[in-house]
Order: structure tokens, then C-alpha cells, then sequence
């Protein structure tokens, strides 16, 4: 490879400069979607009134020592201020009960992430490579079969799904005669061992909530790809790069994927929005303490912080793959210059 | 129907119509798109099937002997019979009538917000692609805010607030919050579409911005728009289902098919009529509506012309 010269190193620092304005960005939108989630949380949550509902009602000593310890007697950006400088030192405050949530935060992160992450490469990998094939192959057996699959797998909503795949798992532990297929909980209760048997008992716990979560994946990156494929597909540039010479195949990798790809990179941000709602069904319907349940129970007990903290988390994930996405459209489409 | 302006060249047309006079022409066009769409029988089948469950959905209840808020205090927790089509539920609630209603809320939820979000996506989309500069920033700003927060996480921290509020506010919200992704697809096509030559003729033509992205920009994403107000009516009917199944969409005692699911899902194993019949009609309403999505883009995307003609040619050999 030859070091980037001219005008084309020129073009190079354009993109670079474009990314790293994209991240600032980024960074600025995590603190105003946070401070957004943390505002609208104080406004229509009422803890108190949560409180007075116990029978028999506590004293007003209490409500009031609560009403401080909450901070609700200060204005909300002044609370989410306090919040905040306690985030930055690492400390993200205490649920509605008085338990303190930096305690929970990196169990519950990682329970999420494990299944996010081998949800969303999954899905990509999938989902991309059936996509393509099913363009190429349009109206034959492959496609027909594909097709089915996913408008089948994005009819059904994760919280359907989950409950209907816990069936076939429950037929196939029948059939083997054992539980090996888990479909409550990510790791066995008090299970001791090695590191390496530890991870065959949390598998056994992730098939089926990760099969869940990746099939829905796989379906809604596969609808795109064909589509976005099948547009390149009839276009003249591909008729033009096997004109003058290119094998078929040569001329549907090297130009056809790539362009088609483009529209690819944009999803990539929105199939991962999906893929955290999704998340939180899944970890609901498979009873996994993650970010996703957190989230639901937060918003039941109208617990302010906890709420903010998963929306920090989210936008966090968010942020990188807007910004994952941002970098594959500046490789993949050269006339891009924002 | 777009009809192709003689000023510049014809993104839409397909070699079909070409030098045809114009009246008999988009007749043409009709007939054409209408042939191909007749040709898929999935999408027929999806259109009959939304047509029947929307049917359904507002005369069910007017045939069911049982209100949905009825309770049967002889029958609890029946399977299916004469008396009660779909069982009952543990208070002796009539399945059959609290579906029939169900789907009613969903579906009315559903299209309100495909349509709404669909509209504000396509417009945001173009104006911010094709304008650039501060308003592409701006649009394209609260577009990333609000990906950032997803609707579904805004909706259920606001929820406490529309208990006992409309459910039509919560069609708003639902609609507020679902047209983001399509809006930024429509804004990258419309980037790449800018720089087209016709797009650019047009321009040096003195054709004005809106004509331009009216006449030239949109059409040519037709196919895109059409697939997604449709797989966002789909949508929309699985974010509200998804969200009353957290109890954070329409509340009780009201019911949609999420609320529904939501009260079968425990009992899948002993009680399966409380959970799979609210699930299917879900699945089968979702499913039908992106068949028909599906069909109308192969009858309304000229670009598919090519490989329909080769796809009809395989069929006939095969025959």
C-alpha cells in the first residue's frame, strides 16, 4: 500500500475531521438525552405518593426525611447536577429503597452486554450474508425460504417469541432426557468450579434467550440487505463494471455489496435501538437481572435514578454505534462530506 | 401517481410506458401496477387479511353475545366451547369479545401512527438531506436525540403521567417517536440523489427546491416509503402491544392485544387459549400487513421491472 498523497490525503483528514466532530456531538446528545430522561422521570414520577400509599400511612417524619434524602425539595437540574458530579466519581446514587446502585450496576451491565453483543454479531453476520444471497438468487428456492423466514420471525414480537421458543426448548430437554436448556435465570444459583465449567453453565442458560434476540436480528438486517442489494442489482454501474469485463461475481463484491452496503451502515444505529428494546423483553420474559428489567422495574417503582442511569447506559451504547455507523459510512460511500 | 414532468429525465418511467400520450399512459401505469400486484399471492393474501381483521375488529364485537368487560360468573377459566368461541378467563371474561376489542385498539393505534410517522419521516428526511446546512443539522440533531432515548424507554417513563389520559395520547406519543429511522434513510438517499444528473438538470432548469424534492427526490424513494408505512403499521402495533404488556400502554380497563398477552403469558402451559389467541391474531395481523407492504413494492418499483421480466420468464419455463 502507498502512503496517501495530494488531494487524497486532503479527502482523508476531511473524513477524519468529520468523525471526530460526529463523536463530540455524540457526547454532547448522551448528556442531554440523560438529563431529558432524568427531567421527564422527576416530573411524572411521584415516590411520595408511593409511600402515602402504605397502610398504615407513615408518619410525616418519615415522608419528610425521605422527601430530603430524594432531593425532591430542590429544582430538577439542580438534582441532576448532584446526580451527575456523583456519576462522574463514579457513583450513580440510591434506588428509591436506599440501596446504593453502583453496587448492582456492573453485574447488571454485564448480564445485558453479554447478550446484546452476541445478539447484534449474530444477527449482522446472518442477516447480511442472507440478505444478499436471497437478491441473488430472487424468486428461487433460497429466497422464497428466506423471505418466509423473516417476515414469519418480524411478525412476531420478542415477547411472543420468547415464551413461544421456551416450548421447543422444553420438547428438546424432554428428548435428551435432562434440563440442559435453561430458560429461567443466566447462571445457576450458588453453582461452584472452574472458570471453564462455569461458562457450560452460563451457556446453558444463553441459548435460548440469545436465539431469540439474534433471530429478530437476522430478520430485520436480512429485509434490508435484499432489498438494498436488489436496487444495486438493477443498476447501470453493475451492468457496466460486467461490460467491460468483470466476472458476475467479481462485479457483485467489488461494486455491487459495497453500494449496497451504504444504506446497510445507517441502519446499523436503528437495528441496534432495536435490539435493546428487544433486550429488555428478552431479559423480562428469561427472568435476567440486565439493564432491560432494571429499566421496568425502575419505571415501576418510579425510581428517578435508576431510570437515568439505564438511560445513560443506553446512550452510551447508542453513542458507539451511531458512531461504529458514522465510520462505515465514511468507508463505504467516498462522496459522503458533511 | 406521479405523473413525469417532460423537463426532465424520467426516473420513474418504465420502458413499458415509454412514448405513449400522456393520458393513456398513467392508465397504463395503473393497469400495470395493479397486474403486478394481482401476480403476488402473498400480497393479495396480506391485503385480504388486513382487510378481514380490520372487518372483524369492528363487527366482532357486535356479534359476540358477550361484552369484553363481562364476566361469566358460571364459567371460569373454560376452554373454548359453543358458549364461549375463544373460553374464558379466571373471572369468567368472554376471550372471544376481550380480542375482538383488543385487536380493535391495536389496529386503530396501528394505522393512526403508520400513517402519521411515515409523512413526517419523508418530509424531514428530504428537506434535511436535500438543504443541508443548518437545517440538515438541526433535524438531523433531534433526530439523533431521540435515538438516543428510544421511544419505547421515553413512553414508559411518562406513562405514570397519561393514566386515565386519552389513548389517542398515546397515539401521539407513539407517532412522536417512530419516524426517526426512516427519516435518516430517506435523508442518506436523498444526499446520494441530490448529485444525480437529473436532480441537478432540474436544478440548473430554475425548478424550486420543494418541486424538486416533490418531483424527483421522494418518487424516487417511493419504493422505501411504501415499505416502511407499511412495516410501520406492523410496528406500531408491536410497540403498543409491547408497551401495555409492560402495563405502560393502554391500561386497564381498557384492552389491546399487549395487555392480553401479557395476562396469558403465565399461563401458556395450563390455560394455552389465554395466551395463543391473542399472540395469533397479533402475529397474523403483523404478518399480513408486511405481506402486502411487500407486494406493493414490487408493483409500484419500476426498478424491480427488470428482474420481474426475468422472474416471469423463469415461471413460464418452469411451467
Amino acid at each position: 500500500m502507498q502512503a496517501p498523497t495530494g488531494p487524497y490525503r486532503k479527502a482523508l483528514s476531511d473524513v477524519i475531521g468529520f468523525l471526530v466532530r460526529r463523536l463530540a456531538n455524540y457526547i454532547v446528545l448522551c448528556l442531554v438525552a440523560t438529563f431529558l430522561a432524568f427531567a421527564l422521570a422527576s416530573l411524572t414520577f411521584d415516590p411520595i405518593g408511593i409511600l402515602m400509599q402504605r397502610n398504615p400511612p407513615p408518619p410525616d417524619a418519615v415522608i419528610q426525611a425521605k422527601r430530603v434524602d430524594l432531593m425532591l425539595d430542590q429544582p430538577i437540574p439542580q438534582r441532576f447536577l448532584s446526580w451527575l458530579g456523583g456519576v462522574v466519581q463514579g457513583d450513580f446514587g440510591q434506588t428509591v429503597a436506599g440501596h446504593p446502585i453502583t453496587d448492582e450496576l456492573g453485574r447488571r451491565i454485564g448480564v445485558s452486554l453479554r447478550l446484546f453483543l452476541l445478539g447484534v454479531t449474530i444477527g449482522v453476520i446472518c442477516g447480511v450474508v442472507l440478505g444478499v444471497v436471497s437478491a441473488i438468487r430472487q424468486y428461487k428456492l433460497t429466497d422464497h425460504v428466506a423471505t418466509l423466514f423473516s417476515f414469519v420471525i418480524l411478525s412476531i414480537p420478542v415477547f411472543v417469541l420468547g415464551t413461544l421458543l421456551k416450548q421447543p426448548a422444553q420438547a428438546f430437554n424432554d428428548l435428551i432426557g435432562s434440563n440442559y436448556l435453561q430458560t429461567l435465570g443466566e447462571a445457576t444459583p450458588g453453582f461452584q468450579g472452574t472458570w471453564f465449567e462455569s461458562l457450560g453453565d452460563r451457556l446453558r442458560y444463553l441459548i435460548v434467550p440469545t436465539l431469540t434476540i439474534a433471530l429478530g436480528q437476522i430478520a430485520f438486517y436480512s429485509r434490508y440487505q435484499r432489498s438494498a442489494m436488489l436496487d444495486v442489482l438493477g443498476s447501470d454501474f453493475l451492468r457496466t463494471a460486467q461490460a467491460k469485463g468483470l466476472t458476475r461475481r467479481r462485479a457483485l463484491f467489488k461494486h455491487g455489496l459495497r453500494t449496497a452496503l451504504i444504506p446497510m451502515a445507517t441502519l446499523f444505529a436503528f437495528g441496534f435501538g432495536l435490539l435493546i428494546t428487544g433486550g429488555t423483553f428478552t431479559e423480562r420474559i428469561f427472568g435476567w437481572y440486565g439493564m432491560g428489567d432494571w429499566l421496568i422495574s425502575g419505571v415501576t417503582a418510579q425510581d428517578t435514578n435508576v431510570v437515568a442511569t439505564v438511560t445513560l447506559f443506553i446512550a452510551v451504547l447508542v453513542l458507539i454505534s451511531g458512531w461504529l455507523s458514522d465510520v462505515l459510512y465514511a468507508a463505504l460511500d467516498p462522496r459522503v462530506r458533511v | 401517481m406521479a405523473t413525469i414532468t417532460s423537463d426532465a429525465a424520467a426516473p420513474g418511467a418504465s420502458p413499458v410506458d415509454g412514448g405513449a400520450p400522456k393520458r393513456e399512459r398513467s392508465a397504463t401505469r395503473s393497469r400495470l401496477v395493479l397486474r403486478r400486484f394481482l401476480r403476488r399471492k402473498g400480497a393479495v393474501f396480506g391485503l385480504i387479511v388486513v382487510v378481514l381483521l380490520y372487518l372483524m375488529a369492528f363487527l366482532g364485537p357486535l356479534i359476540s353475545p358477550w361484552g369484553y368487560a363481562e364476566p361469566d360468573y358460571t364459567a371460569f377459566l373454560q376452554p373454548p366451547s359453543a358458549e364461549h368461541w375463544f373460553g374464558t378467563t379466571k373471572i369468567g371474561e368472554d376471550v372471544f369479545a376481550q380480542v375482538m376489542r383488543g385487536l380493535q385498539k391495536s389496529l386503530t393505534i396501528g394505522l393512526l401512527v403508520g400513517v402519521i410517522s411515515t409523512s413526517v419521516a419523508a418530509l424531514v428526511g428530504a428537506l434535511a438531506g436535500y438543504f443541508g446546512g443548518w437545517v440538515d443539522r438541526t433535524l438531523m440533531w433531534v433526530v439523533d436525540l431521540l435515538l438516543v432515548l428510544p421511544s419505547f424507554l421515553i413512553i414508559a417513563v411518562l406513562s405514570p403521567a397519561f393514566k386515565g389520559e386519552s389513548w389517542l395520547l398515546f397515539v401521539a406519543l407513539l407517532a412522536a417517536f417512530s419516524w426517526m429511522i426512516t427519516a435518516r434513510i430517506v435523508r442518506g438517499m436523498t444526499l446520494t440523489l441530490r448529485e444525480r444528473e437529473y436532480v441537478k438538470a432540474a436544478r440548473f432548469m430554475g425548478q424550486s427546491p420543494l418541486r424538486i424534492i416533490f418531483k424527483h427526490i421522494v418518487p424516487n424513494m417511493a419504493s422505501l416509503l411504501i415499505i416502511d408505512a407499511t412495516i410501520t403499521i406492523g410496528a406500531a402495533v408491536l410497540s403498543e402491544t409491547g408497551l401495555s404488556f409492560f402495563g405502560f400502554g393502554v391500561q386497564p380497563p381498557d384492552v389491546s392485544l399487549g395487555t392480553l398477552i401479557a395476562t396469558g403469558t403465565d399461563s401458556v402451559i395450563t390455560y394455552p387459549w389465554l395466551f395463543y389467541l391473542p399472540a395469533g391474531f397479533l402475529v397474523l395481523f403483523v404478518l399480513a400487513v408486511n405481506l402486502f407492504g411487500d407486494g406493493l413494492r414490487d408493483a409500484l418499483d419500476p426498478s424491480s421491472t427488470r428482474a420481474r421480466k426475468r422472474a416471469t420468464k423463469s415461471e413460464e419455463e418452469s411451467e
